[in-house]
């Protein structure tokens, strides 16, 4: 061990395991996904997690590194190293499958079920639809349109934590973007989905969402979008109809 | 899954409604902190403060408005905190009913009490 070593815990194990320690050299710029990367490289190969463009654009490598979510490929160590230690864990309120991988089947079907996806009604044959890039609609859009779907948010909130059911900030973000959408012909089915406790109505907007986000996004005011939008549909109805 | 959406309709009603109470309870609150300085003026007493306010139609129609705001927006909260802290003891519509009955009853008969100086 050299003075610049990493003391790094690693989760090993399921849901039930232990943290392991091992020494990692310091390197300047190193990111915390170097760090596992070598782990897994250099010292034992058993090691599982998860990364993919390392450029912080594919969603992949997001862990919680000294009891915070984080993307871990745009993480540099020297940005959150509390003296020489690092503790690397998976991602909360997700199944762990293996050590730093969590099992994401039900983070992704909770976008589903929001109906966080998209559907026209135009054909190849129509004109492309023409959206102004300054309507009011294409902005709050592009305000939650560059999330990568790393499950950073997911595993900070709260209310996930409590409530199962819960869809949590990304796939409600995801469906406020879409409601923004004004090619989409989903929008009654897709409040229906999102209302009431099991939807944005459940959101305590304590914000810890926004304030882990890395891509700057800011699902807490998307869901707060959601909430009075849906409501109203439900009360006295909207653009597209009654709830 | 019919039941499940009609639930969060529901739901986003409830939410509604405690989003307009609130606003209502704003104003109440504000315009009562007024009110308890008119209300004590020049003596602490029982009767001297049903003296101030004792038959007068707006005072009542005000606190009764404040009444009805909280019948809707406290139950609504409280069942939501017991839902969440208890998911599984199924006391939150039980506990919210019984202090919206409370708030209802107990308030109205404060309110009528007040304004017939306890004549009804």
């Amino acid at each position: 061990m050299s003075n610049t070593d990493l003391k790094v815990k690693v989760w090993r194990g399921a849901e039930q395991g232990e943290f392991v320690e091992y020494l990692v050299p310091r390197n300047p710029n190193q990111t915390v996904l170097d760090v596992v990367t070598y782990i897994q490289r250099k010292l034992d190969p058993t090691l599982s997690y998860r990364f993919a463009c390392r450029v912080g654009m594919c969603g992949s490598c997001a862990m919680t590194v000294n009891g915070v979510a984080r993307w871990t490929c745009r993480t540099h160590v020297s940005q959150i190293v509390q003296g020489d230690a690092l503790e690397i864990a998976p991602l909360n309120n997700l199944p762990v499958i293996k050590d730093l991988a969590t099992d994401m089947r039900e983070f992704f079907n909770k976008w589903k079920g929001a109906v966080g996806f998209f559907k026209g009604e135009k054909t190849r044959y129509d004109d492309f639809a023409k959206v102004q890039p300054d309507s009011e609609e294409r902005q709050l859009a592009n305000a939650g349109i560059e999330c990568i779907g790393c499950g950073v948010c997911y595993a900070s909130c709260e209310v996930v934590e409590s409530r199962q059911n819960y869809l949590g900030p990304a796939a409600l973000n995801r469906a406020w973007t879409l409601t923004n959408d004004v090619r989409d012909v989903q929008q009654l089915e897709r409040m229906r989905a999102v209302a009431g406790d099991a939807g944005c109505h459940a959101c305590h907007s304590q914000g810890s969402c926004t304030e882990a986000c890395p891509k700057s996004i800011a699902p807490t005011a998307s869901i707060a979008g959601l909430k009075k939008l849906v409501a109203r549909a439900a009360v006295r109805g909207s653009k597209w109809g009654k709830l | 899954m019919g039941q499940v959406v009609n639930q969060g309709v529901l739901q986003a009603k409830l939410w509604y409604a405690q989003r307009i109470s609130a606003m209502v309870l704003g104003i109440c609150v504000a315009v009562h902190l007024v009110m308890i300085f008119y209300a004590i003026r020049g003596g602490l007493s029982a009767q001297e403060i049903l003296g101030r306010t004792q038959g007068n139609v707006l005072f009542a129609f005000f606190y009764e408005v404040f009444v009805l705001a909280c019948f809707i927006h406290a139950p609504i909260g409280i069942s939501n905190i017991l839902q969440e802290t208890f998911p599984k003891m199924g006391i939150a519509k039980p506990a919210a009913c019984i202090l919206g009955i409370l708030i209802l009853v107990l308030g109205s008969t404060a309110v009528v009490g007040v304004y017939s100086g306890g004549a009804l």
